[in-house]
């Protein structure tokens, strides 16, 4: 009986608990410190910085794909992470929203510490993600992703009694949502029958339906043609108001266009951190990266 | 004619879904009238037990291999409430069920931090410990010799006549049915949905995965409890053939002949595998498990979408021809249904 009582309260009472703890009282203070990098880059001094890592390492049998990285998240900027193929920033990613469990190193959202936490944690202390790989529910509507995402933020998905047809009270704000990224019109349609260009865009509503302090978002534009490039290029500029983005990214006109901030990374560790024209420029990003060509 | 009436069950309309459900209503109140009612009363237990198997199985995708433990956990515990509470038999299984839920609490929060043919495993090995704790605790269980004498009484009704007892059961088998449908359409049943087709999906939602695993299995197991206390009861006797390894395999089959993931189905590869072995015993053949196991072998190999499942593809797959005909006429694009005819065939084990 005690062992049902207790499941019963791990799931129907403690994700509230969860979420409270976001606003941690020390989020303020902490988020002022400027860390130490490795950056010629110069800027001014940060604002509050919402997603930070201290000394942040993984390592796979000995191999460290994600090296000591300090990073600082500005809050309310566009913050790029580039690098070559093989540079740590998908990993990087995954270590920031609990896929991966971090090899040493602390991982913060404004000031609270979330090492180690799973990834529905970090994605409810308001950490969104979406996936290199398109990663939806091929047999769903794009409305029904929609909800689905939205109905996290609620405690409905505990209700096994009820209806979904309570679902119903999310339509508005799911038809909002698909109009944003231009998808009004497939809302009826399964993720599984849309178009390359349109898996992404409905990435991209899901992660904004969690409506979170940080958008993390790996290759938005990956695999797409010129004018899909440009579409979530707007989108992305768009929908970047009042919210902190990190961008993995190779397309770096894409970059170039978005980011406020640059991070270079290179075999796991941080090479170059600073503003996209200092960053271009810099000999070593033109040596390790960009190649003669672009710079 | 019957291709068009085959297009409009594709179609599904309002009228067709009560009319399946008045069919299914029909059928299951004249059973007793057509089989013997043991049989018709076992078929009820049976069904329950697949649905609430394909609860798990179907919709959250988790294959347990361990099954058994809940039908027969509730068994015992349903017989021992009976025999030393002198409860109204609906009481007892009541019990029963709460006690299989509460065993399939601690062997769920163990079992989902696996997955695929793992999660089988592990639920197998909890499975095989209640059947060593079972035949280990003869002063309770009656070990060997099983639980002699379980009574079956409601105040009021003389239940001795199992075709009564049928209908005396039903309103409960009919209860679980619809809290498994309820689950299926709920908030909760979408979340799980989504859990089973893209678990790192619905993480970085914010679901907590494993807990909602924990609560479909343990939901699973109180409706499995359900049909073993009744089946149960409509034997008198609980034996360890109800926690055996075999009892466990033969829901499986049972719901894979069904189809995986219909609910629905499950009623149906219910039935015709207590049929059959009815049958099969009756008329003299000893050897059950080969003739089902054979059947097994041959719903996964050539239709694995069972026989709820092949025939909804079917009538899906000419509708969708019929759509996609119109569709191209209006020049309208691929506008798909997302229902059952679009999904791949199920498999049993997900891969991790």
């Amino acid at each position: 009986m005690f062992s049902v009582v207790a499941t019963a309260v791990r799931f129907y009472v403690l994700p509230d608990a969860d979420t409270l703890s976001a606003t941690h009282p020390a989020a303020s203070e902490v988020g002022m410190t400027s860390t130490t990098r490795t950056t010629s880059g110069g800027t001014a001094p940060l604002p509050r910085a919402i997603l930070s890592t201290h000394g942040l390492t993984k390592a796979f049998d000995g191999f460290r794909a994600v090296d000591e990285v300090d990073l600082a998240v500005a809050e309310g900027t566009v913050h790029a992470l580039v690098g070559p193929n093989g540079a740590g920033k998908t990993t990087l990613f995954n270590l920031l929203t609990g896929f991966l469990p971090a090899s040493a190193g602390r991982i913060e959202v404004a000031g609270q510490d979330i090492t180690g936490l799973p990834p529905e944690k970090v994605a409810r202390l308001g950490v969104a993600r979406s996936f290199q790989v398109t990663s939806l529910f091929p047999a769903v509507t794009a409305r029904a992703h929609l909800e689905l995402a939205l109905q996290a933020g609620t405690d409905l998905g505990r209700r096994f009694w009820r209806s979904d047809r309570l679902l119903a009270r999310f339509t508005g704000r799911a038809r909002e949502l698909l109009d944003q990224v231009g998808l009004a019109e497939r809302a009826e349609a399964p993720a599984g029958s849309l178009p390359y260009g349109q898996k992404r865009a409905l990435e991209l509503a899901l992660a904004l339906a969690l409506d979170p302090r940080v958008l993390l978002l790996d290759e938005p534009t990956a695999g797409m043609g010129l004018e899909d490039v440009d579409r979530t290029v707007a989108l992305v500029d768009r929908i970047r108001a009042g919210r902190t983005v990190v961008l993995v990214e190779h397309n770096m006109s894409v970059v170039g266009s978005l980011a406020d901030t640059v991070t270079v990374l290179q075999r796991g560790r941080v090479l170059v951190e600073g503003a996209y024209r200092t960053v271009r420029s810099d000999p070593r990003v033109v040596e390790a990266y960009l190649g003669a060509g672009v710079a | 004619m019957i291709l068009a009436l085959l297009d409009r069950l594709g179609a599904r309309p309002a009228w067709l879904r009560w009319g399946l459900l008045a069919a299914g209503l029909v059928s299951v109140l004249g059973l007793p009238w057509v089989l013997y009612p043991p049989v018709a009363a076992d078929i009820l237990c049976w069904g329950l037990f697949a649905v609430a198997f394909d609860l798990l199985l179907g919709h959250a995708g988790l294959l347990s291999f361990g099954h058994a433990a809940f039908w027969g956990t509730s068994a015992y515990a349903t017989g021992l409430i009976a025999i030393h509470a002198g409860v109204p038999f609906p009481l007892a299984v009541a019990g029963g069920a709460v006690a299989a839920a509460v065993v399939a609490v601690p062997i769920g929060l163990l079992a989902v931090r696996r997955s695929g043919i793992y999660f089988a495993m592990v639920t197998l090995a909890f499975a095989q410990m209640i059947y060593f704790i079972a035949n280990q605790w003869g002063d309770l269980t009656g070990g060997e010799n099983g639980l002699q004498g379980i009574p079956r009484e409601v105040p009021g009704l003389d239940l001795s006549d199992s075709f009564v007892y049928y209908y005396a059961a039903l309103p409960l088998v009919l209860a679980g049915l619809f809290a498994a449908w309820r689950i299926v359409h709920s908030p909760f049943g979408r979340v799980v949905a989504a859990i089973r087709d893209n678990p790192a999906r619905a993480r970085a939602l914010g679901y907590s995965v494993d807990r909602y695993k924990v609560v479909v299995f343990t939901v699973s197991a109180f409706l499995s409890g359900l049909a073993g206390g009744l089946y149960a009861v409509n034997h008198g006797f609980a034996s360890l053939q109800e926690v055996y390894w075999t009892t466990s395999g033969k829901v499986v089959v049972m719901t894979v002949l069904g189809g995986i993931g219909t609910l629905w189905g499950s009623l149906l590869g219910a039935a015709a595998v207590v049929r059959l072995e009815d049958w099969l015993s009756t008329s003299g053949f000893d050897e059950v498990g080969i003739v089902t196991g054979s059947l097994f072998i041959l719903v996964v190999l050539l239709f694995r979408r069972g026989i709820w499942g092949t025939v909804s593809y079917l009538l899906q797959r000419r509708r969708a021809a019929g759509a996609g005909m119109r569709s191209a006429e209006s020049g309208n694009g691929t506008v798909r249904d997302p229902a059952a005819g679009d999904r791949p065939e199920p498999s049993l084990v997900k891969e991790p």
